[in-house]
């Protein structure tokens, strides 16, 4: 009873670290006996065993011809339908399936049943010997002392130099991966073109919009017009450009000084890129006027501006300035007042030299 | 001379033919050595050590699904117009990336099958790169000699997510170019040189038309190629230090206990690669994964509600739901020297990622640093033997499981109709508070096994048996354990805190004294495994003949 330890912690009456008290731990009793299986003594057994390994390396057999068959049976004609393929997908699953697991598991159960099972020792050696190690630092010296590296520390030096710059060429020309980054950002295709301003137009058809098919409550998806008439880049324009067009009741709409006029009638019309990392800020939430990212779930508030009112994002997003031509359609009166989309460590001078 | 001396050697001759063709090659390599060094090296078996091996496994299969897909997937951004079997999109505009991957879908026999296998590997793939990443850490396989290779094992998790998201972008769909969308945006947060990168990845403005060419490259040659080459390193490593092994009677750490690798365990091991190729198969075929059909071409337009990114990203674009953007009037964005600062999106995806890479790469300096220990160790830790560094894993993982959770928030919201504004809050907290309650509980958790362990390797195993004694008293029949089982629970080591020592110079520095505290903090809660006097005392204490079954073997009697 007299040094029962409770085992409770902080109690280091029974210290145990390696090297010290050795008396006071147990003996290792080494490696358990040996036991032998059924098919070790059971010719039967053994013969049974057999048996399955053969009826498993059998069943991959079948799976091969299974996938054969449903590879070259199912033909995926000019009118294949999405069933055909997926029957033929699952066919295949289950042959590979079968003619993969058939090996493995065949295998796995030979070793398992039938080959020896006998627990066996080996001692470890050393990753480095000494020995080695005095050698090995010998034949470094010897080297050194031969290049004459370390008498010698012009060669050294002007060899370190030289090592130093070598890589820089193969740095340098990755300069073509791109062009510089230029004012292109801040500018979207709402730019008016030689003085005419340019339509909202429905994502994707491309027909103009009326303000009066906007009717209170309603959403709709807008690019520029000739958005879809473009042959190159268009989707790096409509990455900037689209736009979502919402109307409200004007009261509840609150303009900031010099914004009065960005709206008609309470219809407004946003940047559809959200500022947080620029995925489309698509799902219109009528009753609160929020709009909502599906990436991360920015909320933007309608009343307020696109004021950011829950999520990751920080900023508003961007207003785009609209009225109506003397046809009836909606125009957006210049390009956007600011650079659309997430973040990027020039914005804020791109958005100056915009305003100025 | 000696050419003659050698030539005079009795000459061995093949009597077979396939011996004869092994002897020749033999001759000029000399894999008779090779043979004789590995061909009965022993290696520990254990369910454990099966995840490095799935990896491995998925790896293969990744490469020969994958260059099955190249024979077949375009990657140009050229506009098309979508002229194969699939009628929902006929005549759609898209990339000639998307239309290449839904002929592969769609036109291509077993090419759908094959996708399938390459998406469902590269998840298996990843996931059991991470699994084997904690039993490594659980058991403390990564102390010395190991520590090396546990960096190789860090950088090979990094490089699969690399492959993963390389691949993932590849068909050019509406989700990958979101995906690509959001790294952007990512990037382009970066200070100073962000715009520049996305330039340059991009090839000018997002999206262009250079970036999955681009990938492709990075996805089916650099990435491959480097992943391929820290695998050979990886197991050269394991081959010089031999496999750990569990505790167990018998086992140390001057030994190794297994199999013979020829034949039993290279059996168990080639079979299993089958195994996996077997499973991976059969979930290709029946669960369908990635229908980029569904999804469209990419375009910057259309929304994408509920969608979810492959799930070893997931952490990252957790994070990022997670970081609120303003707090109250407070902007996390905002201008100094006229440049902008997007803390909102900067910290998310860089912190916390890169506080789990550093910890995870710098855990066996800082372990040795704490514990002065410069033994090799071969015998793996039970993970209640080791209670504080199981607790800091499991911390450390539940703070990636919280992130984790965090990028499914709309999911969860849905799914239970609970606000989401609710969810995001509560995973806020979570994100603070979940690692320091999972490290309180998992460490008095592990005390708690270790006290048991302790109990039954003194007091014997609970039989369930209730004897009632002649003075009325109702007790359980404890059986003692055979001596293996029992040495299973007592033969580890357990350190107590090492006191702050000064230096040469009789000084204790700032260094070590902090040194010092943490020894503390890990070891100072310990439970010291059941010694033979302890045992002999148990006994003593315990002098019940009748009930308690004695059948002390005989190294325990001493
Ligand atoms: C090293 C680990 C690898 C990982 C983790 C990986 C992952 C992926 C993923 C997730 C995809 C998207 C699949 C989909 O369409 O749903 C993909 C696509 C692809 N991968 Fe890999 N991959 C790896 C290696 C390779 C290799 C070595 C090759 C070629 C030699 C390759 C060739 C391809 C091709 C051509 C595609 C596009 C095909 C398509 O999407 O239809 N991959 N990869
Ligand atoms: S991209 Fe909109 S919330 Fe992240």
């Amino acid at each position: 009873m007299g040094n029962h330890s409770d085992g409770s912690p902080n109690h280091s009456g029974t210290v145990a670290t390696a090297g010290q008290n050795e008396v006071e731990k147990f003996q290792d009793p080494g490696i358990p006996p040996h036991r032998l299986r059924l098919a070790d003594t059971d010719p039967k057994a053994a013969k049974r065993a057999e048996r399955q390994v053969a009826l498993l390396f059998g069943a991959s057999v079948v799976g091969t011809l299974i996938f054969l068959v449903a590879y070259f049976a199912i033909d995926l004609g000019d009118d294949s339908s999405i069933a055909t393929i997926r029957l033929q997908n699952a066919l295949l699953g289950v042959g590979t399936a079968f003619a993969m697991l058939g090996i493995g598991t065949g295998i796995v159960h030979w070793a398992k049943a039938l080959m020896p099972d006998h627990e066996v020792s080996e001692e470890r050696h050393a990753v480095r010997i000494e020995e080695d190690r005095v050698a090995a630092v010998r034949i470094v010296d010897d080297i050194v002392e031969e290049t004459g590296i370390k008498r010698r520390p012009l060669i050294r030096n002007t060899l370190l130099g030289a090592v130093a710059l070598a890589p820089l060429p193969a740095l340098a020309v990755f300069g073509d991966l791109g062009p510089r980054p230029d004012n292109t950002l801040s500018h979207t295709m709402w730019a008016p073109q030689e003085g005419k301003l340019k339509r909202l137009t429905r994502d994707p058809d491309g027909t103009p919009i009326k303000a009066s098919d906007v009717t209170l409550g309603s959403a709709f998806h807008v690019i520029p017009e000739g958005l879809n008439e473009l042959h190159e880049g268009k989707l790096n324009e409509k990455a900037k450009a689209v736009v979502l067009l919402m109307r409200l009741d004007p009261s509840s709409l609150n303009p900031s000084k010099g914004r009065e006029d960005w709206s008609y009638n309470g219809i407004v019309a946003y940047s559809k890129i959200c500022t947080h990392v620029g995925c489309p800020v698509a799902l219109y939430e009528q009753q609160t006027h929020h709009l909502l990212c599906p990436c991360h779930q920015s909320t933007f508030d309608l009343t307020n501006e696109c004021k950011v009112i829950f999520g990751p994002a920080s900023r508003p997003l961007p207003q785009l300035p609209i009225a109506v031509d003397d046809e009836g359609y909606l125009v957006a009166t210049s390009d956007f007042k600011e650079p659309v989309g997430p973040s990027y460590w020039e914005r804020d001078e791109h958005e100056r030299s915009i305003n100025s | 001379m000696s050419a003659a001396s050698t030539a005079e050697a009795p000459a061995f001759v093949a009597k077979t033919k396939t011996g004869r063709i092994t002897d020749f090659v033999d001759q000029r390599v000399g894999g008779s050595g090779i043979l004789r060094e590995f061909g009965r090296k022993v290696f520990p078996d254990h369910w454990s050590f099966m995840f490095g091996e799935v990896a491995l496994y998925s790896f293969v299969i990744l490469l020969l699904s994958g260059t099955f897909l190249t024979f077949f997937f375009d990657p140009s951004m050229a506009e098309t117009h979508y002229d194969g079997s699939y009628l929902p999109l006929k005549n759609v505009e898209m990339s000639v990336a998307y239309s290449s991957s839904l002929n592969i879908s769609f036109d291509v026999r077993g090419g759908l099958f094959m996708r399938q296998v390459h998406h469902w590997a590269a998840l298996l793939f990843v996931a059991s790169i991470g699994v084997h990443m904690l039993r490594v850490f659980f058991t403390g396989a990564f102390r010395k000699p190991r520590e090396m290779n546990w960096v190789v094992g860090g950088v090979l998790l990094i490089l699969a997510m690399a492959a993963g998201f390389t691949g993932y972008s590849l068909p050019d769909d509406l989700l990958s170019g979101n995906g690509l969308r959001i790294i952007d945006g990512v990037i382009k947060a970066i200070p100073v040189v962000g715009t520049y990168i996305s330039f340059f990845l991009f090839g000018g403005e997002f999206p262009g038309t250079a970036i999955i060419g681009r990938l492709y490259m990075l996805h089916i040659l650099l990435v491959p190629a480097l992943i391929l080459l820290m695998i050979v390193l990886h197991l050269f490593m394991v081959v010089v230090h031999k496999h750990t092994q569990y505790p167990g009677p018998g086992r140390n750490d001057g030994n190794v206990v297994g199999y013979p690798l020829g034949p039993v365990y290279a059996a168990k091991a080639g079979g299993f690669f089958f195994i996996v190729f077997g499973v991976l198969a059969l979930m290709a075929g029946f669960f369908t994964i990635n229908p980029i059909w569904n999804y469209g071409p990419y375009d910057p337009s259309p929304v994408s509600a509920g969608t979810q990114p492959d799930w070893y990203i997931g952490f990252v674009d957790g994070a990022l739901r997670l970081m609120p953007g303003v707090i109250g009037d407070f902007h996390f964005e905002y201008i100094i020297f006229g440049h902008v600062l997007t803390l909102n999106v900067l910290l998310p995806a860089l912190v916390p990622a890169g506080i789990i890479f550093t910890v995870l790469f710098m855990y066996p300096w800082i372990e040795r640093w704490i514990t002065k220990d410069d033994r090799e160790h071969h015998v793996l830790d039970r993970p209640r033997n080791a209670p504080t560094r199981t607790a800091i894993g499991v911390a450390g993982f539940t703070w990636y499981c919280v992130m984790w959770a965090a990028a499914g928030s709309d999911l969860i919201a849905t799914h239970f109709h609970v606000s989401l504004n609710d969810v995001t809050y509560w995973l806020r907290t979570l994100f603070f508070i979940g690692p320091v309650i999972a490290f309180t509980v998992t460490k008095r958790v592990a005390l708690a096994l270790q006290r048991k362990d302790r109990e039954i390797a003194l007091h014997g195993r609970e039989t369930g048996r209730i004897v009632r004694l002649p003075h009325g008293e109702f007790i359980e029949v404890h059986a003692p354990l055979d001596e293996y089982k029992h040495y299973k629970l007592v033969g580890f080591e357990s350190p107590v805190p090492l006191p702050a020592v000064p230096n040469d110079h009789g000084i204790v520095t700032r260094k070590e004294k902090r040194r010092a505290w943490l020894s503390r903090w890990f070891f100072e809660d310990r439970v010291a495994p059941a010694t033979p006097a302890e045992l002999e005392a148990a006994h003593g204490h315990h002098a019940q003949p009748a009930v308690e079954a004695r059948e002390e073997s005989k190294s325990l009697s001493h």
